[in-house]
């Protein structure tokens, strides 16, 4: 079995190459995914081996990305669309949350959108305006969409390919300051055989307490977990991987054991995914609990000027303070 | 039929048809084939010198008829069912029949349409039960027949978004190799005229021309998006601004059903055969209001709505019918009397249609469900279950 070593962004690239090799249906659409491969070169090589009418550069216009792949899929494609930035996705917002997440529903099932929105999200890139963005909880609160996001090479590489083949709609977040991390890849594992889509899994185990987090901040989690075990405090940290539905399952398992969570996320705290999350732990494990579950998140401003980020963005401290407050209830 | 039709020229007869002509007078740069008093113009030509003509039988002209008188009663009797209760809303096609029928009729069977919520003719002529759109206006589900058994789509709520799935749809009958012949596909996408200011109908009129899709923009342009009127919108006619996106535009009299057709007809060709879209403006009014919920006399003067009067669609189809002897007396009472049994069956139905059971909101929300959702519906079921039995 070939296991390469691959950055999280040839993890996507790899995966994209296998979905359209093996369905003829698939067509990747965005700006500048052609020529250039992307700002990012996630679609790298994609439009010179598959051509133009696979990797399709369009006009500069979000909602028409997003509205010609409704009309693409209804008739049988399944396109990956590509948003250049997070803050560029509001243009299509009413595309994806009226059209995209409401078409099976209004249609009684009869049509189907197969499609997966591509977003590079989150800051911590030293990037100007709108291009540092959490926009996660839009889209997870809108019925009809499915919301995911990766945190490794290995699961970039796999949910990928698992996005494009469901016939869900499916908003893919892609941690963009982790596109040059590092990892192993199986490249040969037949997807039908990998880890489920919309499943959480634990990215460390722990007894002391119950760290969860998703991507970009994953390995800030992570990080937090071997400061503390040099303290003697055994963090377990969850990577969710599924925002829409949900999967708490290991995390309501793991409460009930340690009895303290903190859910971490870059997006600003009011109303984010934490506050759903805080609430369903509280309703599921109200009697194993030691202290109120804690956020930590992107504060309720503007994403700041890209000389303050590091402020404002959740870090190994931040988190480790509120794992401390959990102790100190 | 069609322009380019062989025997066309042998078979166009009677009335001493005018001769071509570029406008109907009075009418700015108007497509016309039949004028409001019922004269047929042989033919008319667009603005870049397209000739246009039909040349239809007896036995099509009486079913273009037939198709505008029943398509009127059956929406006429939506409205009466609206203003018992029996619908939520409905939003009225009174004034717009021949735009309708008449590019419905055009439209070939392997053609696809992308609708507003308006488009009740067009959905008859695609063979849909026109009980479908009722559905949706009485809240009892929300508009569900098969887009791709009817090539129909769904109706559209949010103005000119529909254009866009239009456009990715022929964008893609490119991709599948489906235009270059007489047997190729075209795509319709229709809007108003207030929907000519959304992004998404401009954004679609760029897309399309720089992948030159096989599609063409249907415009019922009937004068008010809800109260305000056309000024509102533009200051240059709607069918030209097709000039700046690099594709073909023609405004037709949308009260005539034939020019209607042989100028929808004519774009859907061009386009399954390859040549890219265009832009149909048809001229028309909405007579009635923009929905039942709506008052029109707030924004509009009798006097106007008088002089849209003199123009009906259907007086205008009888007048010719009549004067040429296509149809007489027995046959016109021979159609009103199918209308008035079809809307009467209709009513039927619609107050026959059942509530659905509350737990079908959670139906098809996802196609491969959703764990969340499934616990919802669990819980949602338990709770109606403990009122079962009592007093409530």
């Amino acid at each position: 079995m070939a296991t390469e070593t691959l950055t999280l962004g040839k993890a996507l690239n790899t995966g994209l190459r296998k979905a359209l090799e093996n369905d003829p249906k698939v067509v990747i659409m965005g700006e500048d995914v052609g020529k250039l491969g992307g700002v990012f070169r996630i679609t790298d090589g994609l439009q010179k081996d598959f051509g133009d009418q696979r990797v399709i550069d369009t006009p500069l216009a979000e909602s028409g990305i997003i509205g010609t792949a409704v009309g693409l899929a209804i008739r049988g494609f399944r396109p990956v669309c590509e948003i250049q930035f997070d803050g560029f996705v509001y243009p299509a917002y009413d595309q994806i949350v009226s059209q995209v997440a409401k078409m099976h529903y209004r249609s009684q099932g009869k049509v189907r959108i197969p499609m997966v929105i591509r977003i590079p999200y989150g800051g911590g890139i030293g990037a100007v305006e709108h291009h540092s963005e959490s926009p996660e909880a839009y889209f997870a609160h809108t019925a009809g969409l499915k919301v995911v996001t990766c945190a490794n090479p290995q699961d970039a590489y796999t949910m990928i390919q698992q996005a494009i083949a469901s016939d869900d709609p499916i908003v893919f977040l892609e941690p963009k300051r982790r596109y040059w991390e590092k990892g192993p890849v199986e490249l040969d594992a037949p997807l039908a055989d990998a880890y489920p889509l919309h499943a959480s899994r634990v990215a460390r185990p722990g007894t002391d307490a119950t760290v969860l987090a998703y991507g970009p901040m994953v390995r800030t989690a992570l990080d937090a977990a071997t400061a503390a075990a040099e303290d003697g405090r055994e963090l377990e940290v969850i990577d969710l991987r599924t925002l829409s539905p949900l999967d708490l399952t290991a995390a309501y398992e793991s409460v009930r054991r340690t009895g303290r969570c903190v859910v971490v996320h870059e997006a600003p705290g009011n109303l984010g995914l934490g506050s759903e999350i805080a609430a369903r732990i509280t309703e599921e494990c109200f009697y194993s609990l030691e202290s109120p579950v804690l956020r930590v998140t992107g504060f309720d401003t503007p994403y700041p000027a890209a000389r303050v980020e590091e402020e404002y963005l959740p870090d190994l401290d931040r988190v480790l303070d509120a794992v401390d407050r959990t102790f100190g209830w | 039929m069609a322009k380019g039709d062989p025997g066309a020229a042998a078979r166009s007869r009677r009335a001493a048809p005018r001769s071509k002509r570029a406008a109907a007078a009075g009418e700015p740069e108007l497509v016309q084939l039949l004028t409001p008093e019922g004269e047929r113009i042989e033919s008319a030509l667009g603005p870049d010198g397209t000739e246009y003509r039909v040349d239809f039988t007896d036995e099509e002209y009486r079913g273009l008829y037939r198709d505008l008188v029943l398509v009127r009663k059956l929406d006429a009797e939506a409205t009466a069912l609206q203003r018992q209760g029996e619908l939520g809303l409905w939003a009225s096609l009174l004034g717009q029949e021949a735009a309708q029928v008449g590019s419905g009729r055009a439209l070939r069977p392997q053609d696809m349409a992308f609708p507003t919520y308006r488009e009740h003719g067009v959905l008859y002529c695609r063979g849909i039960d026109p009980i479908m759109p009722l559905g949706l206006f009485r809240g009892v589900d929300q508009g569900g027949w098969d887009p791709n058994e009817f090539k129909f789509n769904m109706y559209t709520i949010v103005i000119g978004a529909q254009t866009l799935h239009a456009t990715g749809y022929a964008m893609g009958v490119a991709m599948d190799g489906k235009t270059g012949g007489d047997d190729g596909e075209a795509v319709i996408a229709y809007f108003g005229d207030g929907a000519t200011s959304q992004g998404d109908v401009n954004e679609s009129f760029v897309w399309a021309s720089v992948f030159n899709a096989p599609l063409v923009f249907f415009c019922q342009n009937n004068q008010y998006a809800i109260s305000e009127p056309l000024e509102r919108q533009t200051r240059v006619p709607l069918y030209r601004r097709a000039g700046g996106f690099g594709f073909p535009g023609v405004r037709v009299d949308g009260n005539d059903v034939l020019a209607s057709y042989a100028v929808t007809r004519h774009a859907l060709d061009n386009a399954r055969h390859g040549q890219g879209p265009s832009l149909i403006e048809a001229y028309t009014y909405r007579m009635g209001a923009h929905t039942t919920s709506d008052d029109p006399t707030r924004y509009r003067i009798a006097s106007e709505v008088e002089a849209w009067q003199a123009k009906d669609p259907i007086a205008r189809m009888k007048a010719f019918l009549t004067k040429q002897q296509i149809a007489d007396e027995s046959f016109f009472a021979e159609v009103d009397e199918q209308a008035r049994t079809e809307s009467v069956h209709l009513r039927e139905r619609v107050l026959a249609m059942p509530n659905p059971e509350p737990v079908t909101m959670f139906d098809h929300v996802y196609p491969n469900g959703s764990s969340e959702l499934d616990e919802q519906r669990a819980q949602f079921s338990k709770y109606m279950e403990s009122f079962e039995g009592s007093a409530h």
